[in-house]
């Protein structure tokens, strides 16, 4: 099995320079999932944005949680929206509620064979994929069936 | 309320046109051109001179400019020019409104609102600048579409199938009821010579056997790729029966988005829905009729998942009934109970981001359409499910005022 779920050739995600998502992307790259919380009104928030949307605090913290969560939706991708993806479909896009919090959700794939079936409500585990050699490098998020 | 502060009986369109429609990159004229085709042919079809325009009003980032529009057709005094907020086509009922508002305010008399597309100069929601990342070599991509890009959900069918997909497990919504939608669609583009898809009938074998996109989207659950162009002349309602045409008044407009609807990586409160649930109470607030009052819809197609959330959103059944009021036999003219897109719409006649549809909305007032509903009084017009903000249209005929 290759070592990431997509060869090579899919834009590179690149935090904006002063992006609130920079956290984020760093984050990945150490093996940590980090998700803003409102340091005022102790709010998770999801995306990330500069301001809280409750209370309108400048102060959004970036907190370090588990990647663990269930599969609030999929799909099974089988027409490549990019000639790069044309030998990968199908394939399967997970979105993915973490246990953290409601509403705070992230998008990646279903490791393991495309043509598996994926459930609403099944239980998911992150899985750091990183991009080494990528310029810049980058790490993404997979996710793997969680007992 | 304040009863002056409504759009209701304040504006009627009069007038409607478009080019010919054609596959993507198959239009023979430049999209400017394009652009001026269909308002000349909707101008003609209200009897008003051109040169008599004074508004402009359009939606989803329309590369033609408002003031170069009014330069090449010697448009006498400009007095309005208005681009409604979205990139998608969520914004086609939202530019009707602000047409309305200029006319209901004094800022002008003549308003043409419009949309232009030719995909051969640039392939709307694909890659480039749509994704805002460049496909060319070494591409990188920034923002809000860092989240789903490199895993693949690229073009709308995979993100907005993730959204379908939630919708259907909450609800238990069976494939046959997106199916329907899709079968009414071209079962009333073989009636319509201007539909793409006319003398191309669809059935129930072929759909199942079609391609899937991405599950829950068979390649006939997605809209096509077009190009051409389509405008309608709006004027104070006052002045409605000084025209042509019947005048299909405008009942109410209202654009908008839900609570976060667009919080990004799919984060949504109320994730499963195509983002109607507050335009549609502020809509039939000000129409002053009821989801029962509707007696055709229009509804935007991006895929027929959408569809199905935002006939839904809008009243016009409940939850529990969406597999029983979704078939074909329901959904087609002149008969159902819920005759849908009746030019055959986003799927089988042309993707022109819901000018198509408001047309056909006006038509069934008027009595024109090429599947006339017998009694037609009030026309839903629904834009851009899922995407924010979204926008809707009630137009109402003579009867309504
Ligand atoms: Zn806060």
């Amino acid at each position: 099995m290759n070592s990431t779920y997509f060869s090579d050739g899919l834009p590179t995600p690149v935090p904006d320079k002063q992006g609130p998502a920079t956290p984020f992307w760093q984050g990945l790259v150490l093996n940590t999932l980090r998700i803003q919380r409102c340091r005022r009104c102790q709010s998770w928030q999801w995306g990330p944005e500069y301001i809280c949307s409750n209370c309108h605090s400048f102060e959004l913290d970036w907190i370090e949680v588990e990647p663990k969560g269930r599969i609030y939706s999929w799909t099974r991708v089988w027409q490549a929206p990019q000639p790069v993806l044309a030998t990968a479909t199908p394939y399967v896009v997970v979105l993915v509620e973490l246990d953290v919090a409601p509403n705070v959700r992230l998008i990646g794939n279903l490791l393991g064979s495309g043509t598996q079936d994926a459930q609403v409500g099944a239980a998911v585990a992150g899985v750091f994929e990183h991009h080494a050699a990528s310029h810049p490098p980058y790490s993404l998020l997979q996710w793997r069936p969680a007992d | 309320m304040d009863a002056r502060r409504t759009l209701r009986h304040r504006a009627a369109i009069v007038g409607v046109g478009e080019t010919a429609y054609y596959k993507r990159g198959q239009s023979p004229d430049l999209e400017f051109v394009l652009a001026l085709k269909a308002i000349l042919a909707a101008c003609a079809d209200a009897g008003v001179s051109p040169h008599d325009i004074d508004g402009f009003s359009s939606y989803a980032d329309d590369r033609n400019d408002a003031v170069r529009l009014a330069t090449a057709l010697g448009v006498k005094e400009l007095r309005f020019a208005s681009m409604q907020w979205g990139g998608g086509g969520g914004g086609c009922a939202g530019a009707i409104a602000n047409a309305t508002a200029a006319i209901a305010s004094g800022q002008a008399e003549c308003v043409v609102v419009f949309r232009a597309l030719s995909q051969g100069q640039v392939r709307y929601g694909q890659g480039g600048a749509a994704l805002g990342y460049s496909t060319q070599a070494a591409p990188e991509i920034t923002g809000e579409m860092a989240f789903p890009v490199p895993y693949g959900a690229i073009s709308p069918a995979q993100r907005f199938a993730l959204k379908a997909r939630r919708f259907m497990h909450d609800h238990g919504v069976h494939q046959e009821a997106l199916r329907a939608i899709s079968l009414a669609a071209y079962a009333h583009a073989q009636k319509n010579p201007r539909a793409i898809m006319y003398g191309k009938p669809l059935d129930t074998a072929k759909y199942d056997s079609s391609r899937w996109i991405a599950e829950p989207f068979h390649l006939f659950d997605s809209c096509m790729e077009n190009d051409g162009a389509a405008a309608v002349v709006l004027v104070a309602a006052e002045r409605a029966r000084e025209f042509a045409q019947a005048p299909a008044y405008l009942l109410a407009a209202a654009a908008g988005s839900d609570h976060r609807h667009a919080a990004p990586s799919h984060s949504a409160p109320d994730y499963a829905t195509a983002n109607y649930k507050s335009v549609s109470r502020r809509l039939f607030a000000m129409g002053g009729v009821s989801p029962a009052d509707v007696n055709v819809v229009q509804a935007y197609e991006n895929f027929t998942g959408g569809v199905a959330m935002a006939l839904m959103e809008h009243g016009l059944f409940a939850p529990e009934e969406i597999n029983s009021v979704l078939t074909v036999e329901n959904l087609t003219a002149p008969f159902g109970c819920l005759p849908l897109n009746t030019s055959g719409g986003h799927l089988a006649e042309c993707y022109m981001h819901g000018m198509n549809l408001v047309i056909e909305a006006a038509r069934q007032i008027r009595g024109q359409s090429c599947n006339q509903v017998p009694v037609v009084d009030v026309a839903l017009m629904i834009s851009g499910p899922m995407v924010a903000p979204v926008s809707s249209l009630l137009l109402g005929s003579e009867a309504t005022r």
